[in-house]
């Protein structure tokens, strides 16, 4: 016979277990349901995409020693700077597929950044919609060294990829008037130990019509 | 002035079997020769492997006062010759030039020289493409000054195709470049002001 005092202690740890067990209980259906709730929270749509536009591409050609503009459908971002790294990296694109009239290895990774800074006192051309005199525009194009560095060597192949460079941020963007060059964040002498990367390029210099020659 | 593009650490285009450095090198070996047999002064910037930057390139032939001047360069890259003139634009004469623009007081006489090497290299059935580019070392360059580069001679120049690597390419552009300088000579009647 076990006293009466120990019945009791007994009896009040038996009901203190059943009751922790319903709290936990509880506990575990109200997380669970909070659980539930984060997932039909989240969205379930795909981020929107910029919308597609029409861009210009000053395309290069060794065989003849040619740039030609060509028109593609893509998807371009509305900030200027970032439009212009989105072109310029299509461009790029085109010149590292296989068969390419410009052969030039990187891809759209080859355009770190592109910088578009007011020039003082310039004003481009004005385009035919807006009929506004636009302020001109200096493109700082930062490429990768590893872009640079594997580019085939030559005047006339670095000449042309920094010629179409020119000519398609102006055919996209008329207020840009003048472009520089940096590799890597930094000025560097030359693309692949020819074409001068240390001046500004005025891409007046490079608006073809039909086809130019550097 | 002959400039042999490239050499030493700068290794240029890859051209084949051989480097750019090295083509270049041979070109203006043999050039040197073709001309000095026909009478003239030569003067180059290098006559080993040896790497020479492009301030010493143009202080060399600024110091030559050359009537022509000659950078030699070849690649693997479009087919022909490439006639390059610089792409500053034309300024006029001055007692002292700005070391970077030098070029600019020659352009107009660049422009000459590279027409007459373009017609004396069509003469000898050579493609010839004409352009414009910015270089460091003809930019320094006080002196009538074309890059010339040089790309296998394909389709019309040799309808089975002669790499950079055939010997005789460097024979027949060597011998069409020397005489497109002896007609520069009769051009210019050895004066070099602009």
């Amino acid at each position: 016979m076990i006293p009466r005092h120990q019945a009791v202690i007994l009896i009040l740890l038996l009901v203190t277990s059943i009751v922790m067990s319903v709290v936990l209980w509880n506990l575990r259906e109200r997380a669970h349901q909070r659980l539930l709730q984060g997932q039909a929270s989240a969205p379930t749509q795909a981020p929107q995409v910029a919308p597609a536009e029409q861009a210009t591409l000053m395309v290069a050609s060794d065989a003849d020693d040619t740039v030609t503009p060509r028109v593609f459908t893509l998807p371009l971002p509305q900030a200027a700077e970032a439009r212009a790294r989105v072109i310029l990296g299509k461009l790029f694109e085109l010149y590292a597929m296989p068969g390419s009239a410009h052969p030039a290895p990187g891809g759209a990774s080859s355009v770190a950044q592109v910088f578009l800074l007011p020039l003082s006192g310039g004003v481009a051309r004005s385009d035919s919609a807006s009929r506004a005199p636009a302020r001109s525009q200096i493109a700082v194009v930062n490429l990768t060294g590893a872009f640079a560095s594997s580019h085939p060597s030559g005047i006339e192949t670095e000449s042309l990829t920094i010629l179409s460079v020119c000519a398609t941020l102006h055919a996209n963007l008329p207020a840009v008037t003048q472009v520089r060059f940096l590799v890597d964040g930094q000025q560097r002498a030359t693309l692949a130990g020819h074409a001068d990367l240390t001046r500004t390029y005025l891409t007046a210099d490079t608006t073809p019509t039909e086809g130019v020659h550097p | 002035m002959l400039d042999a593009a490239h050499g030493g650490d700068d290794t240029g285009a890859s051209l084949g079997s051989q480097q750019e450095k090295a083509f270049t090198l041979a070109l203006s070996v043999r050039l040197r020769s073709l001309l000095a047999a026909r009478g003239f002064d030569v003067v180059t910037t290098r006559e080993s492997d040896v790497t020479v930057d492009a301030d010493r390139r143009a202080e060399i032939a600024n110091r030559a006062g050359a009537m022509a001047c000659l950078s030699l360069h070849a690649t693997e890259a479009g087919s022909g010759v490439h006639i390059f003139v610089s792409s500053l634009a034309a300024a006029g004469q001055r007692q002292f030039l700005p070391w970077r623009t030098a070029q600019a007081a020659w352009i107009p006489r660049s422009l000459e020289l590279a027409g007459v090497l373009n017609s004396a290299l069509s003469h000898a059935s050579i493609t010839v493409t004409l352009g414009r580019v910015g270089m460091p070392a003809i930019d320094s360059m006080a002196c009538p000054a074309v890059a010339f580069e040089i790309a296998p001679l394909r389709s019309a120049d040799a309808p089975g195709g002669q790499s950079l690597d055939d010997p005789a390419v460097q024979a027949r552009l060597a011998e069409a470049l020397a005489a497109a300088l002896v007609e520069w000579r009769s051009v210019a009647r050895g004066g070099r002001e602009p």
